[in-house]
Order: C-alpha cells, then sequence, then structure tokens
C-alpha cells in the first residue's frame, strides 16, 4: 500500500492563478472552479531520479568554461524538508539564473546585457541523507521585463524539484535579502503571505562565506508533508 | 514543523535547465507494451498558442505498475519505463509525447482506474502548477474511471485524447475560455 496521503496546503501559501499585478497570468488562468480528488496510487507516486545521472561538478557553474564566470561568486546551501522538517533525501534539484549582468543564455532574452561564454546558467545536484544541497555559482543581475513601465525583476534564482511524489512537485525563485526591487516586483508579490514572501528569501551566511573566496547564502526549501498516520494519530 | 515554501512561475527560461523544446520520449529501447504517440497544443484564453510551456508526464507501466517504491501492487516492473517525461512546448504550442499505454491502476476504494497520464502545467504567466489527467476516449474503462465521474459531464471530454490513427492520440490543452481544460485541486 502507498503512504499516508498529503496534506493541501492553505489559501495563502502559494501564488493565486489571477494576479493582475502579473500581466502574464491574465490569460493563463483557468476560470472555471479547480475539480476537487482525491488522492489515488497515481499522484501518492513520482517520478524517481538514477544517481548515476548527476556529475559532482553539475552542482558548481562557475568551472564550465575556459575560464571563470564574470560576477561575484557565492555559495547556496540549504535544506530539502517536508512540512513535518523530515529531510527529504535523494530528490534532484535544479537550479537556472541569470548571469551577473541580467541576462539568460536563452535565445529568447532580448536584454541588451551582454553574455558571459563561461556562464551556462544550470546547475542539478542530488541532496544528501540529511536533505542538504550545496551550488558554487554567481549572483545574478536584475533584469528589466516588460510586465509594466520600468519593471525590474529583483536579481533571483530559479528552483525546481520533485519530491517523493507527484504532489510534492515545487517550482519557485530565491531571492536575496534586502534587495530593493522586491517591494516592487508582482511576481514575488504574488505570495498572499508575508511570511511566505519571507521563505522565498535567502539568508546571508557568514559561516558559509568561504574566507578569500565567496559569499555564502543559506535557503531551505519545504514540500508537501503527509497526514499522521494512524498510530501517530492514536499517540498523538 | 516547516512551513511550504510558495510556488513561483517557471518563467520564459527554463529550457536552458529543464529542456528544450522536442518530443517527450517515455517509451525508450525495450519498453513494454503498445507504444503511442501523443500530440497537440497549449492555448491561453484568447485562443492564442503557447511557446514557452512546460508539459510534465507521470504514468504507469503497460501493466498498471509505477516506477516508484511507494507502488507495493504484485505487478511486474519495467526496467526500460520511468514513466516520467517533459514535453516543453515548441513555437507553435506545440507539444509531442511518445510513450506506451498505462494499464489500469487502482483507485479509492477498491476501484480500478482507466488508463490515463497525470500531466503538470508550468509556464511563464502561471504562478501556480497546473495539474490535469488525460484519458483516451477509444479506451472502454474511461467511461468507469473513478476520478472522471467527480468531473462534471459536459467538461468531460477536456480530458479526452481522441485517436487520429493507430497509435497516435490528439490532446490540446486550454489554460482558459471556450473548452477549457479541467485542472485539478488534489
Amino acid at each position: 500500500m502507498p503512504g499516508e496521503t498529503y496534506r493541501r496546503p492553505s489559501d495563502d501559501v502559494h501564488p493565486p492563478r489571477d494576479f493582475p499585478g502579473y500581466r502574464g497570468t491574465a490569460l493563463r488562468h483557468p476560470r472555471q472552479p479547480l475539480v476537487i480528488v482525491p488522492q489515488t496510487l497515481s499522484e501518492l507516486t513520482g517520478p524517481v531520479y538514477g544517481h548515476a545521472s548527476v556529475a559532482d561538478a553539475d552542482r558548481d557553474l562557475t568551472t564550465r568554461g575556459h575560464a571563470p564566470p564574470i560576477g561575484e561568486r557565492i555559495i547556496v546551501e540549504g535544506r530539502v524538508l517536508d512540512e513535518d522538517g523530515k529531510p527529504v533525501r535523494d530528490t534532484l534539484v535544479e537550479l537556472w539564473q541569470a548571469n551577473a549582468a541580467g541576462r539568460y543564455a536563452h535565445r529568447v532574452d532580448r536584454h541588451d546585457a551582454p553574455l558571459d561564454p563561461n556562464f551556462t546558467g544550470a546547475g542539478r545536484a542530488l541532496t544528501d541523507a540529511a536533505g542538504c544541497y550545496r551550488f558554487v555559482t554567481i549572483k545574478p543581475g536584475a533584469y528589466p521585463w516588460l510586465n509594466h513601465s520600468n519593471a525590474w525583476r529583483p536579481a533571483h534564482i530559479h528552483f525546481s524539484l520533485w519530491g517523493p511524489s507527484f504532489l510534492t512537485r515545487l517550482v519557485t525563485q530565491m531571492y536575496f535579502p534586502g534587495d530593493p526591487l522586491l517591494a516592487l516586483d508582482p511576481i514575488y508579490n504574488s505570495v498572499p503571505d508575508p511570511r511566505g514572501r519571507e521563505r522565498l528569501l535567502a539568508k546571508f551566511d557568514l559561516s558559509l562565506t568561504q574566507p578569500e573566496w565567496a559569499l555564502g547564502y543559506h535557503f531551505d526549501l519545504v514540500v508537501r508533508g503527509r497526514h499522521a498516520t494512524p498510530m501517530e494519530r492514536q499517540h498523538g | 514543523m516547516a512551513e511550504l515554501t510558495p510556488f513561483q512561475t517557471v518563467g520564459p527560461f527554463f529550457a536552458i535547465c529543464l529542456g528544450e523544446p522536442g518530443r517527450a520520449e517515455l517509451a525508450t529501447n525495450g519498453a513494454l507494451g503498445r507504444r503511442i504517440i501523443i500530440e497537440g497544443t497549449v492555448f491561453d484564453g484568447s485562443g492564442a498558442l503557447v511557446p514557452d510551456a512546460l508539459v510534465e508526464i507521470w504514468q504507469a507501466n503497460a501493466a498498471g505498475r509505477y516506477a516508484h517504491p511507494e507502488d507495493e501492487q504484485e505487478k511486474p516492473i519495467d526496467p526500460n519505463f520511468s514513466g516520467y517525461g517533459r514535453a516543453p512546448t515548441d513555437d507553435a504550442g506545440h507539444f509531442e509525447i511518445e510513450t506506451i499505454m498505462p494499464g489500469r491502476v487502482p483507485g479509492p476504494d477498491d476501484s480500478l482506474q482507466a488508463p490515463h497520464l497525470l500531466l503538470g502545467i508550468l509556464a511563464r504567466g502561471i504562478l501556480t502548477r497546473l495539474v490535469t489527467r488525460m484519458y483516451f476516449e477509444d479506451e472502454p474503462s474511461t467511461k468507469e474511471d473513478p476520478i472522471l465521474a467527480l468531473v462534471p459531464a459536459r467538461r468531460r471530454e477536456t480530458l479526452l485524447a481522441r485517436r487520429v490513427r493507430d497509435g497516435v492520440y490528439h490532446f490540446d490543452l486550454r489554460l482558459q475560455g471556450d473548452g477549457e481544460t479541467v485542472f485539478f485541486d488534489v
């Protein structure tokens, strides 16, 4: 039998599907209500990755080219946990970002800023037994977008992970503390709960910093947890 | 206790990490089962195609077993079939999935589900992932599927892939408006 079902998030955790401040949502959100369905074996299972496909080098974005990429080298480290605080081990964490000038190595990015031949901006890592991951990269730059007049995205790093099931899928963005663009960004501010927005901010962590080499940031990712097992209910 | 990390949009540049447009190939050499191709287009609320969506697929193998430790059914695992794929749309909003016809898996209360694919949809303009299911119009058990039965009858056909010819199915995703695809809260 599969494990217990997953708890449903409260309404203020994730952004609403229709968020007028972010113009892109206008024609891309369903108008009909979502249909509530039970969690079956299909949802309680999900993609499992083989260790063989991930190399250690994949988590260092600064050693791909002939020379180091331009920019401020940073270490981004954290844990993947579920809502009960249990580590999510052996899950693939994928990350992508703009370069230090605020430009993505993607054909549809037309921002007038230089590409860096030594920076692809993509990496991946598996979490260890304690749910920990670690990347070495450079701090991405802010960049303009066409959402509204003089719109700029705050510096951010995209994260993607699956966790143990189809229901624990998480795609999000990590931001940097103290960025003045955060208050102006509709994507960041689409998260209804201010505490939720705070959870999208990396924490500067001097203990992760490597002296004479790179600054360190801490960012935890928390995915859906399960309902208590009957046994726990009995004793809880 | 820990608090959930909120979703954010996958944005327009995910291809540099999650994959360039192209057919999602779930049925690698040697995968057991009837080979099928599912092709379709993603449309927005104005009827315009969506060239920057990512369709993620999760399905059982031909025997109706998931390649996952929590599926403990006594059915064979297929070492050549993971059940997972990613199909980013191309400039024409088109996606293509090459896979095998999934078997039936258990549903609620000792029921049996009809063959289906779980789909997750991510894109610029989608802040929180959309989740849906795809069923097969020409599969007799589709009519008695316990999850499809929870969908208002007039909207069920938005979840049915239409047989184009032998082994080829057509399935469009409409994010909004006329014929809007049913999305689930699960």
